[in-house]
């Protein structure tokens, strides 16, 4: 099954959508609830990149058997150092985004402590493609 | 720590989730605005303190598991939040005082919370 949804640029009341509806289906299927809150804090962090960084982008989720993989694509302005993007405490985010609570640099350190699998591949001015990968505990989903 | 001692010491209202308040129980606090810092340090029982009222607020707080959410100066939830508060079973409060007062007052009350992350 691979649900889709699309991440609005900085829309602020949107934003967050598409972690929270994942982490209510995934408690629908009975996933173990710390691997819940595992995939949707980590979600939520690339969805918040996409609408605040990534110009808008859409997400994939998919789960299969033993596994849940999660995409996040946007065309936007890209990573140009990805490992200097992924230290903690490094963001790019400008002062009236800071004022709304975003910017601690933490996100990417959030989803590389919380996803099994994090693959970030990005061009400047092309866009920015964020793969996450969990695995399920054996017989689940 | 029960919510409804945390009302008493900050002086504070409770604006959403005032009959879950009493069976609430707090082990700590952060005191924080940005929102990643508290998906990176939060643990457990936690309050949060925050000056910010937008509704990133309560999506991390439905993130995390927090289910008591401290406005400080004075600052007051929009009427969206106290609905998407009272829909996820979270409790809001707001207090006058600073983060800085508000944090200082419940560390001395007992609330001591966790320095390591
Ligand atoms: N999708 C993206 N497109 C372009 N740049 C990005 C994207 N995602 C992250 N970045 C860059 O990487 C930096 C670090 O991202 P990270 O999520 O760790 O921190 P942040 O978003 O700035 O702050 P926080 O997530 O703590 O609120 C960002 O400031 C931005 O420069
Ligand atoms: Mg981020």
């Amino acid at each position: 099954m691979i649900i889709e949804y699309i991440i609005p640029r900085l829309d602020f009341s949107a934003a967050g959508k598409a972690s929270t509806d994942t982490k209510h289906r995934l408690t629908q299927l009975g996933l173990p609830p710390a691997l819940i809150k595992r995939i949707a804090i980590a979600m939520y962090e690339a969805e918040m990149n996409i609408a605040i960084h990534g110009g808008g982008g859409r997400a994939e989720i998919e789960i299969l058997p033993g596994e849940i993989t999660s995409r996040f694509i946007d065309h936007g302005p890209g990573i140009a150092d990805i490992e200097l993007a992924m230290q903690e405490g490094y963001s790019t985010a400008p002062e009236e985004i800071r004022d709304m609570g975003f910017g601690a640099g933490m996100g990417l350190p959030n989803m590389k402590k919380n996803a099994d699998e994090l693959i970030i591949q990005s061009e400047p001015n092309k866009g920015t493609t964020v793969q996450m990968h969990f695995c399920l505990p054996a017989g689940e989903a | 720590m029960r919510a409804n001692e945390i009302v008493q010491i900050l002086n504070a209202e409770i604006v959403a989730g005032k009959e879950i308040a009493d069976r609430l129980d707090i082990g700590t606090a952060c005191g924080c605005d940005l929102m990643s810092d508290v998906i990176a340090f939060v643990k457990e029982r936690v309050a949060l303190l925050t000056g910010l009222t937008n509704p990133q607020v309560l999506r991390t707080a439905d993130l995390m598991d927090i289910r008591l959410v401290i406005f400080v100066r004075g600052k007051k939830p929009s009427a969206e939040m106290i609905q998407m508060a009272q829909e996820q079973g979270i409790v809001l409060m707001k207090t006058r005082d600073s983060m800085f007062i508000a944090c200082g007052k419940l560390y001395q009350a007992g609330i001591k919370g966790d320095s390591s992350y």
